[in-house]
């Protein structure tokens, strides 16, 4: 008989599009896109550049450094995959290239995290599919 | 030379219903009794409409929102202008503005603009419609499943997260926030439709359980059933009609959208200051000039960033302009007369627009405020639409 499953958390399917980012990160490499026209950095998967339209551009290995952007403190339960981990952080991590990331800190107490705090990124491996996290600098 | 558009619309009828954990009618049903309540109110028949604007709330995305099948449920057949419009928490004063234009261009001469929305239902929490990402099961494709993946759920999130940098950047502090909350529920006390009437003080807003850090459940808006409908017509029709008309002085919008790079910070400068100098100057008026407001307030923060970005303060000082209570009852800029969407209603633009109509009117009773110079706001997205009117009940 089978057990209940416990409930997972929403993880990412990788798709065409952002197949070099998640492979990417299953290497440890925090993959994102430069214009080719403008030169602004994104963060994956757009087809045009959002500063300059242009379709063209070039997948770069960034850095892995940035700092704290804003955050916040998950007190209410949305997803039974999150309702371990209660209180959990959320962070906005501005990374040095420029563009900004939706993820979580790792590697440090709520209580400490600040805006404008250095940051580098921390990869956080799943059966088929790694995230970017963060850890203080 | 005063702009063409200053003055040369009112609006002349105001329909609602009940609000709140409203339960029995479809989100259609609701629309309509709002509507004919609003005919009624405006001394017309239904034939007199020749132009509807619909714009569903939150069900306009989850399911069951009014949409354009509301023309054939309300019988209009002699529309000159219809259309079903969703810009989230900015539409309703959006809807007004199209009204404006459309009547003073010709193509209409009563148009009817309504909201309508039912995320409540009996024994699911208030939340749950509101939760985004955690409603869908399965896993998220691509890049979109980054914010889901990390536990990023629902508006809560953005605003907390937008609130969090403000206080980085700025000092802004919770009893700053706390003061908003409190003295709105003061006003919703002097209002019979407010949904919460009870006072608090600041330490039941401080004790108030964290949603997401630094938002207390008091930092957040109600999450409510039930439908609004307002009228615009032209000038010279509103003299003739029986309430009071208020005068549309000025509208302006602003969508900033949510660039996610360095150089942009969309979390404490919003749309409001791009439709503040529109509007402005379309009204003739300042910030100097205004004597009460009706500004969305889905959050405290979002009263606060918005009067910082009407010039009412400079760039991060919101926080020091609001903690004398100044927003309360009794305050030099009494600001959300109803309760406002934290303690009133919540129908999203039409929270702050029915209230400014109401107080245009003189027909607050006992919260009735100097409403010579109304500023109304409607605020949707993360701080992503921005839409205002400029409201009088004079009209020159």
């Amino acid at each position: 008989m089978a057990e209940a499953a416990a409930p997972q958390k929403p993880l990412p399917q990788p798709d065409e599009a952002s197949e070099p980012f998640f492979t990417g990160a299953m290497e440890g490499r925090l993959m994102i896109m430069r214009c080719s026209a403008c030169g602004v950095a994104r963060i994956p998967s757009r087809a045009h550049c959002d500063n300059c339209l242009s379709p063209d551009f070039e997948w770069e290995e960034a850095s892995g450094r940035g700092t704290v952007h804003t955050f916040g403190v998950m007190h209410q339960k949305y997803h039974p995959g999150f309702f371990d981990e209660l209180p959990y952080n959320l962070a906005v991590i501005e990374l040095e290239e420029g563009p900004r990331l939706s993820t979580n800190l790792v590697g440090v107490e709520n209580s400490a995290i600040r805006v404008g705090m250095p940051v580098v990124v921390d990869f956080q491996r799943y059966d088929d599919v790694a995230l970017p996290k963060f850890r203080p600098a | 030379m005063p702009h063409p558009m200053r003055g040369a619309t009112a609006i002349t009828g105001l329909g609602m219903t009940p609000m709140g954990r409203v339960y029995g009618k479809s989100a259609t049903e609701l629309a309509a009794d709002a509507v004919r309540t609003a005919i009624a109110d405006a001394g017309l028949a239904k034939g007199d409409i020749d132009g509807l604007l619909i714009n569903p709330g939150i069900t306009g995305f989850t399911g069951g929102g009014i949409s354009l099948p509301l023309q054939n449920y309300l019988g209009m057949t002699n529309l000159r202008l219809l259309n079903h419009m969703n810009a989230a928490g900015s539409t309703a004063a959006q809807m007004v503005q199209y009204a404006a234009l459309a009547i003073n261009a010709g193509m209409a001469r009563h148009v009817v603009c309504v909201f309508a929305d039912l995320p409540l239902s009996e024994g699911k929490s208030a939340g749950g419609a509101y939760g985004g990402a955690a409603r869908n099961p399965g896993r998220p494709q691509g890049m979109a499943g980054l914010a889901p993946a990390a536990g990023f759920f629902g508006a809560n999130t953005g605003y907390a997260l937008a609130a969090q940098r403000h206080m980085a950047l700025y000092g802004t502090n919770h009893d700053q926030l706390g003061t908003i909350a409190v003295g709105q529920r003061k006003w919703a006390g002097m209002s019979p439709i407010s949904q919460m009437r009870d006072p608090i003080t600041m330490e039941d807003y401080h004790n108030s359980r964290w949603i997401i850090e630094p938002l207390h459940l008091l930092d957040c808006c109600l999450v409510s059933n039930g439908a609004i409908a307002v009228i615009v017509s032209s000038a010279e029709d509103a003299v003739n009609m029986p309430q009071p008309p208020v005068y549309i002085w000025g509208m302006g919008q602003g969508h900033p959208g949510d660039p996610a790079r360095h150089g942009f910070d969309p979390e404490t400068e919003t749309g409001a200051r791009i439709a503040a100098q529109t509007a402005y100057a379309m009204a003739g008026v300042g910030p100097e000039d205004v004597t009460q407001c009706q500004l969305y307030d889905c959050y405290t923060y979002t009263v606060l960033v918005t009067l910082e970005d009407y010039g009412f303060c400079k760039k991060g000082e919101g926080g020091a302009f609001v903690e004398d209570g100044k927003l309360g009852p009794g305050g030099a800029l009494p600001t959300n007369t109803g309760g406002g969407e934290l303690s009133g209603y919540y129908m999203w633009g039409m929270t702050p627009l029915s209230e400014a109509v109401i107080q245009g009117r003189g027909q607050g009773g006992q919260r009735q405020a100097n409403n010579d110079v109304i500023l109304c706001t409607g605020n949707g997205g993360m701080l992503s639409y921005h839409a205002c009117l400029v409201l009088s009940p004079n009209r020159s």
